[in-house]
């Protein structure tokens, strides 16, 4: 008995090593900097969307201390791998709050990474910039959301395959990981397309776990479903599930012409170790796309090129992509430096005052304002469909920048809720 | 090639009408609808020239630079028009296609190729029409039925016309177009006639399509049952390549081997390295790197599952909780290495041209070509196993030495040589899974975490020390696992299997098959 009980300690203690010897942390160099947390899954399945949203963030940051840095100091990064392990999230938040005490936390890709977050930058009146498009139904005073909300994302793609352009579809299957944001997500969608006289027997709801890798079924069923109607296919498969999804597609001979995919959470990143040829068409949804031509994103990937090359970047090094969390992260990372030097402090509290009304010159082509109420971008939406070479092609924008709307209207119970987080 | 030059001819009439420049740009740039326009207006007079303009298009090879159009192929420019060499201007931009214009595009080339020399050819055409019906096309179809010779194309025009048809304004005729439709056996039909019995007004062409729906889904039954059962036989021929190696470790020798996975992992790296080397060394050979990897793959596990054997196992027989946190230990020490070495994110294994694609057996059912490659190389994975350990000298020393060891040393076989043997051939076959499975999944540090409860589940569920037992549970799990999935969706799919296993387990430790005699208690 005791002998086991032994065991069971040992594993216990080897468990824990191996957790902490996953992580790593940049450690101080210079007492007089700021600090600045980076929380990105550095392994584990969201390794793939994350590990570069931590180099873009480290990116901006040389940049920045190359500028002088902000208020007279450098800015000192501390990278923290959270290994796509949600409660660790949690955890490593703690660490970077109360022992490196960082000023602002750069970081989280998926939902159910921010909602195990949210609570510990709360009490500790922390200070997180979530960069990737969401669900919505969220609003903290310690966030900024400089991805999309459902309204400047999800509903928009919706609308264009509903038109004549997008192939007019009648039936739709809403395909997902099963967490809280395709969750959230086709909820909202599914409330907005029987607003538009769509049948519940024309909507298909599923979800696979995260790293599923088989797909045959689910590619098989859509198959089936769409000789009921023409049938579009509305993707919030997050993760390295993607890649044996989009190939189980196109082995299984899915045209995009017949039944058109559009993805919110695949990118020019995510496509990179996919073969394309067969994908020419599907469709993504976002507010950056790299194929977009101006000044300010030459100037962007022209830079990210030249980073990746003098840090060796796996991948990128020989072919840099750019894609909209990485412009997310960057239009963050500056507007908190810009909003920081107009509290003159870095205060959590006076650089959220100060962020109201930021704007910074976007690498997608507009002016990015963070609304002066809501801690969200005003972003235009792309519609872009995929290309041979794996970059995007955009087929439909909107007009100008659209106004986050976080409580979506299609959820019920959010009639009436403030646009502006709720003091408690 | 003079018959279609003459065919085309004839279609032209009178007024015969190379492609003009302004055509060629009306079809490139502008707004869909004025450039569907255009292209409706370039194929009612087509050339060949036009149909070699549409390929351009379809194939992403048409830049426009400066309002004109160039055709792009291997990095020369060419005018579509006069066919002249022409300069590509560095501003040259690609033109934008959508999923819209991109049909519009194939039904016309479909069009054009209705009258090609090559059967094949035409059956393509008449299926893309079929697929996409369109009134204006009907001319074209009634011209291509009536010089039509080929059996199998002529049903497909009959069929694609009564597509057409289907959406007439006489009723006679859309009544007629149904009953033609209820021949068909291709799903894309079920979809039209789902189309037009949403609108249809007229009572007796609703009943003809309601029959035309039953009929050709009664058609197409047989693919989806089919199809359904290749999915489970695909995931448990992938159960068994996974779970083959584990049951000469676990399963023969007794380890409790938590770095199994891992070993697949090093396989699929394997591989991968292998395709780096050959599309750095070998670019012309690239399709048949997956051959040379396949070798590299086992032997690169087998090593290191021989020198983990050699240093750290050997030591550790008979004290299994000491194994098992052991070999827990060597697999976080395996995925931090290869991290190390190739970068936490995973790396892209391509498929070779010859695993893409898919077979079409049945008009809906459609195998891909890399699942059932990998069926077939389960099956011969598992006949080489068998035969290595019943037939050969070394088998027969592996079965002796698991079986009773003393005896064994008794008999003059080197016991702790044959140990590193079958251990090292376990972690060879786990080796060649990983290689299968960098065909069909991701490649990342992490692979060998997610196949290594299904591998446990597949080996303990068959019978600890059963070839046989292995090869039933992994199909039967295969199976399972996707009808159910089909039924209750992946989630509970998952759970449904787990939760069977433990009921299965605690009313049948021994597994399926039960190991019969002494060796039993060993």
């Amino acid at each position: 008995m005791i002998n086991r009980r032994c065991n069971l300690k040992t594993l216990a203690l080897a468990a824990a090593v191996a957790a902490g010897s996953l992580t790593f942390t940049l450690q101080a160099q210079a007492a007089d900097t700021i600090k600045v947390g980076v929380l990105h899954s550095l392994s584990g399945t969201m390794a793939i969307s994350e590990t570069v949203l931590k180099d873009t963030v480290l990116m901006a940051i040389d940049e920045i201390n190359a500028k002088g840095g902000v208020l007279g100091k450098k800015l000192e990064p501390v990278v923290v791998d959270p290994a796509s392990n949600w409660p660790l999230f949690a955890e490593k938040t703690k660490q970077l709050l109360t022992q490196d005490k960082v000023s602002v936390i750069f970081g989280c890709w998926t939902s159910v990474s921010r909602k195990s977050v949210l609570p510990v930058v709360e009490e500790l009146n922390g200070l997180l910039f979530y960069p990737v498009q969401y669900e919505g139904e969220e609003l903290s005073k310690n966030v900024f959301y400089t991805g999309a909300a459902p309204n400047q994302q999800a509903i928009p793609a919706v609308d264009y395959l509903m038109s004549k352009e997008g192939g007019a579809a009648k039936r739709w299957v809403l395909l997902g990981t099963d967490y809280v944001y395709p969750r959230t997500t086709n909820k909202i969608l599914r409330a907005y397309l029987k607003s538009k006289g769509v049948k519940e027997s024309d909507i298909d709801e599923k979800y696979t776990p995260f790293g599923h890798s088989d797909y045959q079924t689910i590619v098989a069923d859509i198959k089936k479903f769409s000789a009921g109607g023409k049938t579009a296919v509305v993707s919030t498969i997050n993760g390295d599930s993607n890649v044996p999804f989009y190939k189980e597609l196109g082995n299984a001979g899915l045209k995009a012409k017949d039944v058109p995919v559009v993805a919110f959470s695949v990118g020019e990143e995510e496509l990179r170790g996919v073969d394309t040829k067969p994908l020419v068409g599907h469709l993504a949804a976002w507010n950056y796309f790299m194929s977009i031509k101006n000044p300010a994103n030459d100037e962007f990937i022209k830079k990210w090129s030249a980073y990746a090359k003098a840090k060796n970047i796996a991948g990128h090094k020989d072919k840099p992509l750019t894609n909209d969390p990485m412009e997310a992260t960057y239009i963050g990372i500056n507007m908190w430096k810009q909003a920081v030097e107009k509290a003159k402090t870095t205060d959590v509290d006076a650089v959220i005052k100060a962020m109201a009304g930021q704007t910074f010159k976007a690498p997608s082509g507009i002016t990015s304002k963070m609304d002066e109420k809501n801690h969200h971008l005003h972003k235009s939406v792309f519609i872009g469909e995929i290309k041979a070479d794996g970059q995007f092609n955009v087929v439909w924008k909107t007009p100008g920048p659209v106004k986050a709307k976080p409580w979506s209207p299609f959820i019920a119970g959010n009639e009436g809720k403030a646009d502006e987080p709720v003091k408690k | 090639m003079t018959r279609w030059a003459m065919v085309v001819g004839m279609l032209l009439t009178c007024n015969a009408h190379a492609l003009t420049a302004d055509e060629a740009l009306g079809m490139a740039v502008g707004e869909s609808d004025a450039r569907i326009q255009s292209l409706a207006k370039a194929v009612a007079q087509g050339d060949d020239k036009t149909a070699a303009y549409l390929q351009a298009l379809a194939d992403d090879a048409v830049k426009v630079a400066a309002g004109k159009v160039l055709v792009v192929r291997g990095g020369k420019g060419f005018d579509p028009v006069t066919g002249q060499v022409a300069e590509v201007p560095p501003e040259a931009e690609d033109v934008m296609l959508n999923n819209r214009f991109r049909g519009e595009i194939d039904t016309a080339l479909a069009a054009l190729k209705l009258f090609s020399t090559d059967a094949a050819l035409r059956q393509q055409a008449a299926l893309a029409l079929l697929k996409e019906p369109d009134a204006s096309r009907l001319p074209v179809l009634d011209k291509a039925l009536a010089s039509e010779k080929n059996a199998a194309v002529l049903t497909l025009l009959q069929q694609a016309q009564a597509a057409v048809l289907l959406t007439a304004n006489k009723a006679e005729d859309r009544l007629q177009a149904a009953r033609t439709l209820a021949k068909s056996r291709q799903p894309e039909v079920l979809l039209l006639l789902n189309q037009q019995l949403g609108n249809e007004q007229d009572a007796a062409v609703q009943s003809a399509i309601k029959f035309a729906v039953s009929k050709v889904q009664d058609g197409l039954r047989w693919g989806d049952r089919l199809g359904q059962l290749f999915t489970g036989a695909s995931l448990g021929s992938i159960l068994l390549l996974v779970a083959l190696g584990l049951a000469i470790t676990y399963g023969l020798m007794g380890v409790i081997n938590m770095a199994h996975g891992e070993l697949m992992m090093i396989g699929a790296y394997a591989t991968y390295v292998v395709q780096v080397a050959f599309r750095n060394y070998l670019p012309g050979a690239f399709d048949y790197y997956l051959l040379a990897a396949m070798p590299v793959a086992f032997a690169t596990s087998a090593g290191v599952g021989a020198l983990l054997e050699r240093s750290i196992l050997k030591h550790l027989y008979g004290r299994p909780l000491e194994t098992l946190l052991a070999t827990w230990g060597i697999s976080l020490v395996l995925m931090q290495a290869v991290r190390s070495l190739f970068g936490a994110q995973n790396v892209g294994v391509e498929n070779p041209s010859w695993m893409s694609g898919s077979i079409a057996v049945l008009p809906n059912l459609q195998l891909p070509w890399n699942r059932v490659l990998i069926i077939g190389f389960a099956a011969a994975v598992l006949l080489g196993m068998s035969l290595l350990i019943a037939k050969t000298r070394l088998g027969l020393f592996v079965r002796g030495v698991t079986q009773n060891r003393p005896m064994a040393s008794c008999m003059g076989i080197n016991t702790a040589r044959i140990d590193t043997y079958a251990f090292a051939l376990g972690s060879g076959i786990a080796g060649l899974a990983g290689c299968a499975l960098s065909q069909i999944g991701n490649v990342g540090p992490d692979l060998g975490q997610s196949y290594i409860v299904d591998s446990f589940m597949v080996v303990v569920l068959g019978g600890v020390g059963q070839l046989a037992g292995t090869v039933y549970a992994a199909l039967g799990l295969g199976l399972v696992g996707k009808l159910l999935e089909g039924w209750t969706g992946a989630v509970l799919a998952k759970i449904a299997v787990l939760v069977f296993i433990i009921v299965f387990i605690q009313k049948r430790p021994q597994g399926i098959f039960a190991m019969k005699g002494r060796s039993a208690e060993a």
